[in-house]
């Protein structure tokens, strides 16, 4: 094993080593040992995948296995590490906003009593993602996704008596699980087509698997493929109609919805694609299919940002609405794009989470925005890091997440592939949506009337436990709001020097990566796409630099479109507060539709969850007991019964009746005997 | 290869330290019999573990071999033998046999000398089955270990255990007596030979092979239990003592599977070919259908044993695709669901222990009283819902992939799993385990102690080696599984 091969094994192993301490002996480490192991953890992890960027940046690529994990049927099932520059990208923004979080948390949870059991929790999942984003094949590919799976269910359900929580954690388990199924197959037809799990090998014979179907269905094999990984991908990545349970994450602790449900894990299915791209590219229908899902949950899932009032929430539906635009640039064959904006989106979608939990703090765990207001004069770090990250989200020149959006929504307007028509409506409508949502969350938190500290108190979570039917929160001090009179106060600096820090990349990194991610060399060969889908190259000849792509923003469509949103926010929020009431009556049954998240919630609750239950009843009383146990075994023990009972009926005891037998038997037995002859 | 006769060893030293438990005589000498018992246990771990150290995984032949006439006018033996296929499985037993004494320590209060005499004595015979290479030897050590599983159920059972212990008794002894008839008839057919590897080579005409693979079906399909022969297993479960739970769940229904390779694919392979479609149906059956009655459960030991039934689908349905990968994930999903469902049903016991009650609506939150037992359950829900990493994952994995190679509609089917067995597995875990505490009982539960620790713990190390490195599994099973599957696909025509 050379230098640089125990230095990748390193990095993952860092936080596992931290989770382990944490988590088994987390009594022993005390709440500090714990903290301090697991941020160590992870920033080796951190400082590691640096001198890994810096070794791939000189050209040294790896593909090598690590151990055997088992032999069959001619298939090697591996485990080992792909390092590249797509994973060096991954590894350094998971290890990087991990750490982040990892600081963060000493603040966040100082008073709660699972300190340790979180920070042990947060560390496995660095870990997990690692071994997703390093690996080299399908099976530890598979291993890393449910991995995260696992702790994000862990972590949703982290306050456990909460039975919101409880239920929020088993369904976003249950529907990554049906994503799962669909990626299970098609790693299963992988497998068998193609007799290895091995990304390299396999694409090596992607051109092969192009032009076989699958034999029992007739279906185009590489477009099976594609689409059962993709369906994976949609659980994983929130995709409609599998994003059921992203809002629902929110249940879990604020800074695990920044690490977890915002910057890694939710972009594991983009990055998968993206690193399948060989794949993907020699199936136009696949793609097409992801064009449609990812632009639907773009423009859709942005709608329902509108009309929430729980802070987190929105920004939940604002992640769901990126990691749309994510799938629509893979959709339009432009993956650098998709993974350009899951790295930008992925610091300042951190950011706006860790800056909502910082509100949080200040309004002691009050979370609906309609008890705040003014928030800026008391929280000032929290305040303008807030606004760069929106500012950045909503793409606003010269920020990372402009030089992200505007490359994809170009690059949507140049693919000609089947759905890209529409998809080019919704990245385009999304971007005014996106303002709007935006900027109503930051002028109800920051500006306006200080609301904060009345008497009369909203239930920040009302709307959503009346959805579930329970109305009591198990854990109370989590839902305390401002005392009257109480002013908010600026969080403790382990929590803003997160913010800052995260800040910094969320103004600056789209400015200096933009040319070698998207038009220079760093994915080359990594990432591929075919010739009848250049938009990315097409992209390239109309790029003339990051100063100029964003003065030439300023006077384009979604430029326009991202100011009106603000403007219109503010005059909703700021100047006439009375318009958005308005409108709310009037179009009545929009916002009821929206309020109810398109019943989407409702639907699978009473068609599956119901439909389920149902199911398994009757198959049980009527299957099993009915039919099986009713009438085929004690049936037949009863059927025994009878024939015992006929039986019995010539051993009835009687001498007499036995003699009349022999007399009746010796007389028909005489008479075959006389007359025989 | 060694002199040493260690498949008699592993047969026969845990039977007669069930003969030494059971002479230490009343509840007087408890203490006593527990000792004898755990020791008796304990070699016979040790005595198994040189069957898989010095094991041979290059070759399929039998190893380990012994034989000594029995009863020659019948050209009946003594003979013994393992190979890639068994081997596991005798390993296995004699682990779980370990766990059951100790889970079983100061629970059973009553006939304790017995108790554990049954478990060491049915732990001597499972060995047998495994390891029995003549018929007769087989049959008999098959029958035989029914005898302290009934005694167990309907001793130490629950309330309506005398109803249980009948049902499957009755259930499995049909099965048993059609496998007789087709014994004799290979006897006869062979020219006078009860030797199964012969068998092996005999050749049989289609009716033949078409009505001696009902016939095995008939005994294998109830061990299993396959679709729709599998209703006495929730009763049996229900009313089992916590250590016949474990032993039914992770060595019995190994048993008829077992059965399947040893029997009916290499003796009727054209037969077994022809019928694999039903086989793989019932298999299918059993994964959906029970998946979603085990969903609809209220009773915990009904609901694993559910989900056993469905996991054991899964065991079916590999060996019936024919491909290398189908039987190895089958094999291995095996012993992993000797592992989690052992640890299932002992985690089951636990609770149970403490409440005296398997319905989960008496409990709920406790995970506030019990957290280290939370965390142990947590991973053997998950195993049991096959999360990669743990035992559980390897086989069903293995299997799926093999699935979709053989049809594409089947491998769909089977992979309904990862949902269903999920849905079931967390709704009740939720249910039990998460939550404010809701009754004063559940609030009065006290953390699992020192010698509960231990064979979690133990299980939980099984449960993660086996899902982080499978190597080791699946690598015995190489050899003699290609040799299976040559020995398959040549007709017997």
């Amino acid at each position: 094993m050379t230098e640089m091969q125990k230095l990748y094994l390193l990095v993952p192993l860092a936080p596992l080593f931290g989770a382990i301490v944490a988590g088994l002996f987390g009594k022993i480490v005390g709440r500090r040992g714990a903290h301090i192991v697991t941020i160590l953890g992870v920033a080796t992890a951190f400082v590691g995948s640096v001198f890994v960027f810096q070794d791939v940046q000189a050209g040294n690529t790896f593909n090598g296995t690590l151990y055997t994990w088992a032999t069959s049927g001619g298939i090697t099932f591996e485990v080992g590490f792909l390092i590249d520059s797509l994973t060096v990208m991954m590894m350094l923004v998971v290890t990087f906003v991990s750490l982040m979080v990892h600081l963060y948390t000493i603040g966040y949870m100082s008073e709660d009593p699972g300190y340790q059991r979180f920070f042990s929790y947060i560390s496995l999942f660095t870990f997990s993602m690692l071994m997703l984003v390093m690996s080299n094949n399908f099976l530890q590919l598979f291993f890393g996704w449910e991995a995260v799976g696992l702790v994000s269910y862990l972590l949703i359900g982290f306050w456990y008596t909460r039975p919101t929580a409880i239920f929020a954690n088993m369904k976003a388990f249950l529907v990554n699980r049906v994503g799962d199924f669909g990626f299970l197959l098609g790693i299963g037809l992988i497998a068998a087509f193609a007799n290895t799990l091995n990304y390299a090998e396999v694409f090596a014979k992607a051109p092969a698997l192009a032009a076989m179907t699958v034999p029992e269905t007739g279906w185009p094999l590489i477009t099976a493929i594609c689409i059962g990984l993709f369906i994976g991908a949609m659980g994983k990545s929130a995709q409609v109609p599998l994003h059921v349970w992203l809002p629902d994450s929110m249940e879990g602790p604020t800074p695990i919805s920044a690490l977890i449900h915002a910057a890694t894990m939710v972009t594991a299915g983009i990055f998968m694609v993206a690193r399948m791209s060989p794949l993907f590219e020699l199936s136009e229908a696949a793609l097409s299919f992801v064009l449609v899902i990812g632009a639907t949950t773009a423009l859709f899932m942005g709608f329902l940002g509108i009309v929430q009032n729980d802070i987190k929430r929105v920004v939940a539906y604002s992640t769901l609405s990126q990691l749309g635009y994510m799938t629509v640039a893979l959709g339009v064959s432009a993956y650098s794009a998709a993974v350009f904006h899951l790295m930008t989106h992925a610091f300042f979608k951190a950011l706006l989470f860790l800056g909502a939990g910082s509100v949080i703090i200040g309004m002691h765990h009050d979370q609906d925005m309609r008890n705040m207001g003014g928030l800026w004069k008391y929280m000032p770090i929290t305040w303008i890091t807030s606004l760069l990250g929106s500012l950045a989200l909503i793409g606003f020149p010269f920020l990372s997440g402009f030089y992200s959006k505007d490359s994809i929504i170009e690059a949507v307007q140049l693919s000609h592939i089947p759905g890209a028509g529409y998809a080019y409506f919704c990245v385009i409508a999304g971007v005014f949506v996106t303002a709007f949502y935006s900027f109503r969350m930051y002028f109800l938190v920051f500006h306006g009337e200080e609301r904060f500290g009345k008497a009369v108190e909203h239930d920040a979570h009302g709307d959503h436990s009346a959805a579930h039917g329970d109305d009591e929160h198990g854990h109370d001090e989590h839902h305390h709001g401002l005392a009257p009179g109480q002013k908010p106060h600026e969080s403790p600096w382990v929590v803003t020097v997160p913010l800052v820090l995260l800040a910094i990349p969320s103004v600056l990194i789209g400015f200096f990566t933009i040319e070698p991610m998207l038009f220079g060399d760093f994915f080359k060969g990594v990432i591929h796409f075919s010739d009848s889908h250049p938009v990315m190259a097409e992209l390239g000849h109309e790029f003339h630099g990051a100063v100029g792509m964003a003065i030439h923003g300023m006077t384009t469509l979604p430029f326009i479109l991202a100011m009106s949103g603000v403007a219109v926010a503010w005059l909703f929020y700021m100047k006439m507060p009375a318009i958005p009431a308005a409108i709310m009556k009037t179009f009545k049954p929009i916002h009821t539709l929206l309020e109810n998240k398109y019943y989407f919630d409702k639907f699978n609750e009473i068609f599956f969850a119901g439909g389920a239950r149902l199911l398994g009843r009757g198959l049980w009383k009527v299957g099993d007991q009915t039919l099986i146990d009713g009438m085929a075994v004690n049936g037949s023990a009863k059927l025994v019964g009878v024939i015992a009972q006929l039986t019995r009926l010539f051993q009835s005891g009687h001498i007499y009746q036995y003699a009349f037998s022999m007399i009746v038997g010796v007389f028909v037995l005489l008479t075959f005997w006389f007359n025989r002859a | 290869m060694t002199d040493t006769p260690f498949l008699s060893l592993a047969i026969w030293v845990p039977i007669v330290g069930g003969l030494l438990v059971l002479a230490t005589g009343s509840d007087r000498n408890a203490s006593l019999a527990r000792f004898v018992a755990i020791a008796a246990a304990l070699a016979g771990l040790a005595v198994s573990i040189p069957l898989y150290t010095m094991f041979d995984v290059a070759t399929s032949a039998m190893q380990f071999t012994e034989t000594h006439t029995w009863i020659p006018r019948f050209n009946i033996n003594y003979a013994l033998g393992v190979d890639g296929i068994s081997v596991l499985f005798v390993l296995l037993n004699s682990f779980i046999t370990v766990i059951v004494v100790v889970a079983g320590w100061e629970v059973i209060q009553e006939k304790v000398a017995q108790y554990m005499a049954a478990f060491l004595i049915m732990s001597g015979l499972i060995n047998g089955i495994f390891s029995a290479l003549d018929g007769v030897l087989f049959y008999v050590f098959f029958e035989a270990s029914l005898i302290p599983l009934f005694i167990i159920i309907g001793v130490w059972g629950g309330a309506n255990r005398v109803y249980a212990a009948i049902k499957f008794f009755l259930y499995t002894l049909a099965g048993s007596l059609l496998m007789l008839v087709a014994l004799l008839y290979l006897f006869m057919e062979s020219g006078g030979s009860f030797s199964i590897l012969e068998w092996h080579k005999l050749k049989l005409g289609m009716w033949d092979q078409t009505w001696i693979f009902w016939f095995f079906l008939a005994s294998f399909a109830v061990k299993v239990p396959m679709f729709p022969v599998h209703t006495w297993l929730p009763d049996a479960h229900v009313e089992a003592p916590t250590g016949g739970s474990i032993v039914l769940a992770a060595i019995a229904l190994k048993l008829g599977a077992y059965g399947f390779l040893r029997f009916s694919l290499p003796i009727a392979p054209d037969a077994s070919q022809a019928l694999a479609p039903v086989i793989i149906t019932l298999s299918l059956i059993a994964v959906i259908y029970i998946g979603f009655v085990a969903l609809v459960q209220t009773d915990m030991k009904k609901l694993v044993a559910y989900s056993s039934i469905s996991h054991m689908g899964f065991v079916t349905l590999g060996f019936f695709i024919f491909n290398p990968i189908g039987i190895e994930g089958a094999l291995v999903q095996m012993i992993s669901h000797g592992f989690v469902s052992g640890a299932m049903f002992a985690s089951i016991g636990v609770l149970y222990d403490r409440m005296h009650s398997r319905q989960i609506a008496d409990y709920g939150g406790v995970v506030n009283v019990m957290p280290k037992f939370a965390a142990f359950f947590m991973l053997f829900a998950m195993a049991n819902s096959g999360l990669p990493a743990t035992s559980g994952f390897v086989g069903e994995f293995m299997v799926v992939l093999g699935a979709v190679k053989y049809n594409f509609w089947v491998g769909f089917a089977a992979a309904t799993t990862l949902i269903v067995g999920a849905a079931y597995t967390l709704w009740m875990y939720k249910r039990v385990v998460f939550g404010a505490v809701t009754n004063h009982h559940v609030s009065e539960l006290t953390d699992i102690n020192g010698r509960e620790f231990a064979f979690l713990s133990v299980l939980a190390i099984c449960v993660l080696a086996m899902g982080i490195y499978p190597f080791p599994v699946t690598e015995v099973m190489h050899a003699s599984v290609t040799d299976l599957l040559k020995h398959v696909a040549v007709s017997k025509l």
